[in-house]
């Protein structure tokens, strides 16, 4: 009996996300310097590093709403080609509605704050196109329902509502058109303990019934360590060292790093 | 050779009070707006003699558009003995000698505030609408620069975020007067504050209407035979005042947009809004001819 081994899943695969060396200052300030990333579908991408060192940044360029000075930017999807740092502003918004989702450290740039919770999400489905009055309801509770938001509150403005409840409104939005790529900044910083504990839960399940590739940003190990399959440091603008969870934080290799995971343990 | 005979002979004004280069301007932005539906073309808003917010900048359009056989109908709010109506009128039969009715049907320009006439309008018609707040983003983005860059990125989610909100909050689309509307499939628009009754008057009309706003120096046109569509979710019908089956007091005649009098026992009466169709009326159930045309509205609906 011949034994016919499959390749590893990692080397068939081509990676959802690629950016290329890509550069962004802003006047003197080298926010981000020559930096590459890319995560394969369903991956979670861990990205630490200290504060100013450019996490937000190459966030913020991976949701378009950013354009570098030099690099390249593909996602590997239907109907989605070459380098998105070149579409045009229609095409951008377009592809950032319908592909992307993020959730921001600070619920008040992702979220309307008057508005309704439920219309929060809605106004997705609705840049998108989607016209029909029960169907943005229904999306919308369903998506708030699946990042476990409370559904007596869904027509309460999240400035009425709880930290925790508002990052569970700004990844109901960001989830709501089912994208191919979450983008996560900081998502459970300034939220205490317990609650943190509740949204990681929710993030994890979300990855695991969704399979939906994420990058998460965070200055804190243990997020990322409880999320990411892979990790990559980040100091002054670079990429100081990245490779799988597990080897970053057994042996860490730069010394950065080093003090870094010493500095958590 | 003299001075004198270099210069022209002394007028008192220009003919339609505004200056050439005034008029020339005006009829530049008109052409724009007329070729880009919808869209908002700032201008060189002059100064008239009358304050802003009452009307200059439909004036400043009329008195572009007027040669003495213009034949100049105005309405405020569907009448045409309202003062502010009257001086307008008279102001334009003054400066321009253009002669003067209250017929719609003879009218070969209208100048109106928050009223589309009743009656059908038609191709050799100008309708100049006075419009106060030409942005209708300006209630879901108070930065005007902001919103031309939504209006040339046909960025309307916050548009319709502001309709499923009304409804979330009070079962139905709140909007009474100037609804926003879609124009020709790019451009939303506010079509001045005509009450929802109206707007469909203006989807595929044979007329051609302009939308002027003095104070805020901004110029759009609804061309002839353009689609003029209300944002309405697919699953939640437009719908109009429902003045369907009221009943003129003055002159028994139904099924057109109403003004509201309040009666001493609290309860109301109506009156018909545009008041031309009222004298009609009048007129023909008194014996004195048929004069009435063909209306948008019959029987209280507009046919599809
Ligand atoms: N809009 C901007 N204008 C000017 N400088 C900026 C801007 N955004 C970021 N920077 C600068 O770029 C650098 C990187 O900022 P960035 O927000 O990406 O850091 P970060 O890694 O997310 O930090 P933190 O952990 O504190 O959120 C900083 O020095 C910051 O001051
Ligand atoms: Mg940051």
């Amino acid at each position: 009996m011949t034994l016919t081994l499959d390749a590893p899943r990692i080397v068939e695969t081509r990676p959802l996300l690629e950016v290329k060396a890509v550069s962004k200052s802003y006047g003197p300030v080298q926010a981000v310097r020559n930096v590459s990333a890319h995560a394969y579908p369903g991956e979670v991408l861990g990205i630490v590093g200290e504060s100013g060192s450019g996490k937000s940044t190459l966030l913020r360029m991976m949701n378009l709403e950013e354009i570098p000075e030099t690099g390249s930017y593909t996602l590997d999807l239907p109907d989605v080609s070459g380098n998105l740092f070149e579409l045009d502003r229609f095409a951008r918004r377009m592809l950032c509605a319908t592909k992307i989702g993020i959730v921001y450290q600070n619920p008040h740039l992702g979220l309307l704050m008057k508005h309704s919770s439920s219309g929060n999400v809605a106004e997705r489905l609705l840049v998108a196109g989607e016209r029909s009055f029960a169907t943005l309801r229904q999306a919308a509770t369903e998506a708030l329902d699946a990042s476990e938001f409370p559904l007596d509150r869904l027509d309460a403005p999240p400035i009425e509502l709880s930290g925790g409840m508002q990052q569970r409104v700004q990844l109901a939005k960001a989830i709501a058109l089912e994208p191919a790529l979450l983008l996560l900044d900081e998502p459970t910083t300034g939220l205490d303990v317990s609650v943190q504990a509740l949204v990681l839960d929710t993030l994890k399940r979300l990855q695991q019934d969704r399979q939906i590739t994420m990058v998460i940003v965070s200055h804190d190990l243990g997020v990322i360590r409880t999320l990411a399959d892979r990790v990559m440091v980040m100091r002054r603008g670079e990429v100081v060292e990245t490779g799988l969870a597990d080897q970053i934080f057994q042996d860490p290799q730069h010394p950065y790093t080093q003090q870094l995971v010493h500095a958590k343990l | 050779m003299s001075l004198s005979t270099l210069t022209k002979p002394w007028e008192a004004m220009s003919y339609g009070f505004l200056d050439g280069s005034a008029k020339r301007e005006l009829r530049r932005k008109m052409l724009k707006s007329v070729a880009v539906p919808g869209c908002q073309m700032p201008y060189a808003s002059r100064e008239v003699p009358m304050a802003r917010g009452w009307g200059t900048g439909g004036l400043q359009v009329s008195l572009t558009l007027v040669n003495p056989q213009t034949r100049v109908k105005v309405i405020d709010q569907g009448a045409d003995d309202s003062v502010n109506a009257a001086s307008i009128r008279r102001f334009i039969a003054r400066v321009a000698g253009t002669p003067t009715t209250m017929d719609t049907l003879e009218a070969d320009l209208i100048q109106s505030r928050h009223r589309i006439p009743e009656e059908v309008l038609r191709d050799d018609q100008v309708l100049v609408l006075q419009v106060p707040n030409p942005e209708p983003l300006r209630p879901v983005q108070p930065n005007m620069s902001i919103a031309r860059q939504m209006h040339a990125d046909a960025d309307y989610g916050r548009m319709w975020l502001q309709l499923y909100e009304q409804i979330v909050r009070s079962g139905r689309v709140m909007q009474g007067a100037s609804y926003p509307s879609l124009v020709h499939g790019r451009h939303v628009m506010t079509p001045s504050p005509i009450p929802r009754w109206d707007v469909p008057k203006l989807h595929m009309a044979k007329h051609l209407t302009i939308l002027s706003a003095g104070r805020e120096k901004r110029i759009f046109a609804v061309p002839p035979y353009t689609r003029v569509e209300p944002l309405v979710f697919s699953d939640v019908p437009y719908k109009v005042e429902d003045h369907g089956n009221l009943t003129c007091t003055r002159s028994g005649t139904t099924g057109f947009f109403m003004n509201e009098i309040p009666q001493d026992d609290s309860s109301s009466a109506f009156e018909v809004s545009d008041s031309e169709w009222g004298v009609k009326t009048i007129r023909a159930r008194e014996g004195e001819g048929e004069s009435r045309g063909e209306t948008w509205y019959k029987d209280g609906e507009m046919p599809q």
